[in-house]
């Protein structure tokens, strides 16, 4: 039992800030910590004392079942394979309605971004939209695309719809009216343009965009399979909750943690291949 | 026979630009009133002016960015409106692409790929022949506007338009490119047309240089260079000339 505390601590400290590394300032001692050990003090530490007080006696263990015990049942439904079960209909629900978001935001963000006629036209529109709380669309969606997988889909395609549109638009608004000079004098036409300087350069903001409705998408999963599901990890901290199984939510809760920051990491490393050749603060090669 | 004919008899910002910067309704001042002139084949045209008198605006016409005047702008007899291959710009700014190494900001144009061959030749004609392969981020400054030197020179241009193409840079690296741009216009056979607010810059490279006043913009003297290259900096004529255009610069305030 006691590899598991370990197993989570690991699992945890994975998830904490990772900080900028700086080089030791001379005269100072040559070996320092590492940063990743410092990022992971404080939640091995309070894993540590909650373990210790839930062994003391000091706290319920209905209420905060200890970190050993959550690290237990994360190991059953590995071994039954309830894990991979729950986390596929997660991410599958997260990848199609972020898809399905993303792409029709990226859509209509390069149509605001590069014509002033279609942004006079939407503009209005998504201002509107975007000021209700996506939530809110729950009963509609319900009432419309029944309670299975479309109306899950829709939800998360309606969170990550907009972080993607505004990143998208503005990109395209903002690239520098200087470098399309330099196209223009080269007779490139709108399309070549579009494609071979607004594309690029509006990249860094699309690509923020993406990743923020990323991080969406996987709030708005969680949300939707709250509402309604029999699968997922929603589904797992409702079951939790209706069973008494506070080992279960936590352990819901990390997996959670840990599939956000995998996809976010994932895109991040996109970002910095995509953008290599950006000249900023930590981006320098 | 001449190469460049530029007449603008007027030209006026439209009324949401004098608007947003003025803020009042109604008046539109004229920006350039009857400037004409005209360039010879191989002829270098210093064009010297306090700053707000028009001469990037000037520039902006000749180049067929700014499409929007009353006059016209001839090449070879051709009346032109809207950018043309025949005439290439180097910008204050190096204006690279930052996604795109030096070599394909030099070969940048219409279509893929670009002539290998001669983007090579044009680099080592302004000292980048090992920095093709080299991202924007990681010229200095000076490197940056030779490769826009480089790409302004790609189409083979017959003239060579440059708005203050060194104002940016420190002094001993400002002299090393003017030398470059002579020498490569020299090389090319390509007629230039920079735009200075450096008098010294003026004198030294162009072969005529034209005085712009302010307010409206317009030619109040034209002052011509008949000095043999290379011309020493700081030499007696230069001085003198220096002096001439200065005090044509003052007169008009």
């Amino acid at each position: 039992m006691s590899a598991d505390p370990d197993l989570i601590a690991r699992a945890i400290a994975s998830l904490g800030p990772v900080l900028p590394e700086q080089p030791a300032p001379s005269g100072a001692p040559s070996w320092r910590w590492p940063a990743w050990l410092l990022g992971a003090l404080p939640p091995l530490a309070a894993l540590a004392l909650i373990e210790a007080a839930v062994r003391l006696g000091w706290i319920a263990p209905h209420l905060l079942p200890a970190p050993s015990e959550v690290a237990l049942a994360l190991a059953r439904m590995v071994r039954d394979g309830q894990l991979a079960q729950h986390v596929l209909a997660s991410s599958l629900r997260v990848a199609a309605g972020f898809a399905l978001g993303a792409a029709l935001a990226v859509l209509f963000g390069a149509l605001v971004g590069l014509s002033a006629t279609a942004a006079a036209v939407l503009t209005p529109s998504f201002q509107a939209l975007r000021a209700i709380p996506s939530l809110a669309w729950v009963p509609l969606l319900l009432l419309w695309l029944g309670i299975d997988e479309a109306s899950k889909v829709a939800l998360i395609a309606i969170g990550a719809f907009f972080p993607v549109y505004m990143g998208v638009a503005s990109g395209f608004r903002d690239v520098d009216r200087k470098l399309v000079e330099v196209a223009r004098l080269r007779g490139l036409g709108r399309v070549a343009l579009a494609r071979r300087v607004l594309l690029p350069a509006a990249l860094p903001a699309l690509l923020t965009g993406l990743r923020n409705g990323l991080s969406l998408a996987w709030m708005f999963m969680v949300a939707a399979e709250l509402i309604a599901a029999s699968r997922g990890l929603g589904y797992l901290l409702t079951d939790g909750r209706e069973t008494g199984r506070a080992d279960l939510v936590l352990a819901a809760i990390v997996l959670l943690a840990l599939l956000g920051k995998l996809s976010d990491g994932g895109m991040a490393a996109l970002e910095r291949r995509a953008l290599h050749w950006r000249d900023s603060f930590g981006g320098a090669a | 026979m001449s190469l460049l004919t530029v007449t603008v008899r007027e030209k006026r910002f439209a009324r949401e630009a004098v608007h947003a910067i003025q803020g009042q309704a109604g008046e539109r001042p004229p920006v350039l009133q009857d400037v004409r002139f005209e360039l010879v084949p191989g002829e270098v045209l210093g064009v010297v002016g306090a700053s707000g008198c028009g001469k990037s605006t000037l520039l902006r016409i000749v180049a067929g960015l700014d499409p929007d005047f009353d006059g016209e702008v001839r090449l070879d007899g051709r009346a032109r409106r809207g950018p043309d291959r025949d005439i290439g710009v180097v910008f204050q700014e190096p204006r690279l692409f930052p996604w795109l190494t030096v070599a394909e900001n030099v070969g940048f144009d219409l279509g893929q790929g670009h002539d290998e061959a001669w983007v090579a030749t044009l680099l080592r004609e302004v000292g980048l022949g090992d920095l093709g392969h080299a991202l924007p981020r990681q010229l200095s400054g000076g490197q940056a506007q030779r490769a826009a030197i480089a790409r302004a020179l790609y189409t083979r241009p017959r003239v060579l338009l440059l708005d203050e193409p060194f104002s940016a840079l420190d002094a001993f690296t400002r002299m090393r490119l003017q030398d470059l741009v002579r020498d490569v216009a020299r090389a090319h056979g390509t007629s230039l047309l920079l735009v200075t607010h450096d008098i010294e810059e003026a004198v030294l490279l162009g072969d005529r240089v034209l005085v712009l006043g302010s307010a409206p913009g317009r030619i109040v003297r034209e002052i011509g260079v008949a000095l043999r290259h290379p011309r020493g900096r700081g030499s007696a004529e230069v001085s003198a000339l220096r002096s001439r255009v200065l005090s044509a610069l003052e007169s008009v305030g």
